[in-house]
């Protein structure tokens, strides 16, 4: 019998732990799809720093480091001087990439290392159990903002993308969402195109991805995925900010 | 090979280089930035990398993505810098990644000052980040030792996968005295078949990782740890023992304040009386045998730091209560004379030779 359709070699059998209807594993499967088409496979070396995805060492079937919170672009900088030639890296989500580790995103942009960056944003800490992150929405009600996230004592959710654009040394920076089968293809495409960039050298890249986390923002799977296009996508627009012209 | 002069803190850059260490990842701090500024001078000579870290925190993390891709590498920072690289430090030692870190000592708590201080003895031989583990911690006392220890410290690191620090201070870093290049490397050392180099090359798929959320995993990782922490005791302590056996009196200190104590005990020799003295070369494992060999009717031991007291806490448990512990310390930058030294010697044994 023909076979129509095989796992990624890029992951590993082992089950995930994550919840129910969480985008996580559609995110851990492009990673790794884009990884086996491009060939990456066996030089490819990625970081997985505290959060949700800190596991992610046992599911991406790559070399791996996991890393302390936030120092995910401080670890892959390191690696990648060591091994220039090798395929490199971070997967983060908000709470370590827009809080605890600003200084290290910023600066690895800005040194424009090359490796990439997936940011996983569900505008939420996942891990620790839904505490309120600094992409969390304005209203918004978690562990730490029990009334509603406030303007004015935690000020407005941070736009990273768009902060990282402005930084000369990254050279792709894109906002892509997994809560369509259009906008899973269009995520797909902006990965392969951020790896694409890695590969020749040119700099920094990042694809930002909006996620759900239906268990700790409190809803089924299918409302999580409607809180995410009705809510989060006006505030986060999707889209390219930056790429070199030679991948458009 | 002839002499050369240099400055400790350049020292510690040749002395590494010189150990196949081509990766450093550093942040500007005195007493110690001529490092850096060594290192960004030397290692793109050797096709090698330097980068000038946001953050000792950022540095540290560096050192562990570049420990854990297989590279010798190197970080060193002082007092307040190495307070930051703490959170690094556990994660390699979790890790078992293996690093140097050099630890250029100044006065603190807090900002301090930019002068010498051997104030950070807990934080070095403690752990001074956050779980069960310990460093490999030498104590050059001029710069040849520095040199040597530097060297050394890549082997050490190599052959039991754990960081290892030089704790200098910022005397020995900025002194400048004559050194040679003449450490034998190991030859013993394992293949790092763990590192991540890309699955393709290696034989398995490799992962870094400190992580162990089962209770009983964690148990039995921290014992192996500590099966390497006992093997280091056990082959690892370095110690310089000068006329223990009859001394009236032991003097025990280590790097800077070591010089400055034989100075003292020449001046009292002179003078008729019988000291003895240990310094220790590595601070963890501490040489505890040393002591040991003190004889019961020995006066007193003096313990000599640029600290409020610190190493005490270790002669003390070496000593077991045996012998009459005394302290003499200078802080926050000062350094002793020998004559307070000399002084606190004959206060102790109340003018008897």
């Amino acid at each position: 019998m023909a076979i129509v359709f095989e796992k990624t070699k890029g992951l590993t059998d082992k089950p995930t732990h994550y919840c129910p209807g969480c985008t996580h594993g559609i995110i851990h499967r492009l990673v790794a799809e884009v990884m086996e088409e491009m060939d990456l496979l066996d030089e490819a070396i990625g970081v997985a720093p505290v959060g949700c995805s800190v596991l992610a060492y046992d599911y991406f079937n790559v070399d791996m480091h996991e890393a302390a919170h936030g120092r995910a672009p401080a670890v892959a900088t390191g690696i990648k001087r060591v091994h220039p030639k090798n395929f490199v890296f971070t997967y983060q989500g908000d709470g370590d990439l827009a809080s605890i580790g600003t200084a290290e995103i910023v600066h690895a942009a800005h040194r424009g290392e090359r490796f990439t960056t997936i940011f996983v944003n569900n505008a939420i800490y996942g891990m620790t159990g839904g505490q309120m992150a600094p992409t969390t929405l304005i209203g918004q009600k978690t562990t730490t903002s029990p009334y509603g996230r406030e303007e004015a004592t935690t000020g407005k959710p941070i736009k990273m993308s768009e902060m990282l654009a402005t930084i000369d040394g990254a050279k792709f920076v894109e906002r892509v969402a997994v809560n369509t089968p259009a906008n899973i293809r269009k995520a797909k495409k902006a990965i392969r195109e951020a790896f694409k960039v890695q590969l020749e050298g040119k700099g920094f890249g990042i694809v930002e991805i909006l996620s759900t986390c239906p268990t700790n923002w409190g809803l089924t799977p299918v409302e999580a995925m409607k809180w995410l296009e009705k809510d989060m996508i006006p505030y986060y627009p999707l889209g390219n900010f930056k790429k070199p012209e030679e991948v458009e | 090979m002839t002499k050369v002069l240099m400055k400790g803190n350049e020292a510690v850059g040749a002395a590494a280089i010189a150990a196949g260490c081509h990766y450093f990842f550093g942040y500007p701090i005195t007493p110690q930035s001529e490092v850096p500024e060594y290192m960004s001078r030397e290692l793109p000579k050797v096709g090698g990398a330097y980068v000038q870290a946001e953050s000792e925190v950022a540095a540290i993390n560096m050192v562990y993505g570049a420990a854990g891709s297989g590279a010798r590498v190197m970080t060193s920072s002082s007092s307040p810098g190495i307070a930051l690289k703490q959170e690094g430090i556990s994660y390699c030692a979790g890790a078992e990644l293996p690093c140097v870190i050099v630890d250029m000592m100044r006065g603190g708590p807090g900002l301090g000052t930019i002068q010498p201080a051997q104030s950070d003895y807990f934080l070095a031989t403690r752990g001074g980040g956050n779980g069960d583990y310990r460093l490999i911690v030498l104590a050059p006392a001029d710069v040849q030792e520095l040199v040597d220890l530097v060297m050394e410290g890549f082997d050490l690191a190599d052959l039991y996968r754990t960081p290892v620090m030089i704790l200098g201070d910022g005397m020995i870093g900025q002194m400048m005295e004559p050194v040679e290049f003449r450490y034998q490397a190991r030859t013993d050392l394992p293949e790092k078949d763990w590192a991540t180099r890309g699955k393709g090359k290696g034989k398995q798929r490799n992962v870094i990782n400190s992580l162990y959320l089962q209770a009983e995993e964690l148990e039995k990782h921290n014992h192996h740890l500590q099966a390497k922490y006992a093997k280091i005791r056990e082959n690892e302590k370095k110690v310089e023992e000068y006329n223990i056996e009859g001394a009236d009196i032991v003097i025990t200190a280590y790097g800077t304040t070591s010089r400055i104590a034989k100075t003292a005990i020449a001046k009292l020799e002179k003078e008729g009386y019988k000291v003895g003295m240990i310094r220790p070369i590595s601070l963890y494992p501490f040489p505890n045998e040393a002591y040991e060999k003190i004889g019961d009717d020995c006066k007193g031991v003096l313990t000599v730091e640029m600290s409020t007291g610190q190493m005490i806490d270790d002669v003390k448990l070496s000593l077991q209560g045996r012998i009459p512990t005394y302290f003499h310390g200078r802080s926050g930058g000062m350094v002793p004379e020998p004559e307070e030294i000399v002084e606190k010697v004959k206060e102790i044994l109340g003018g008897d030779k």
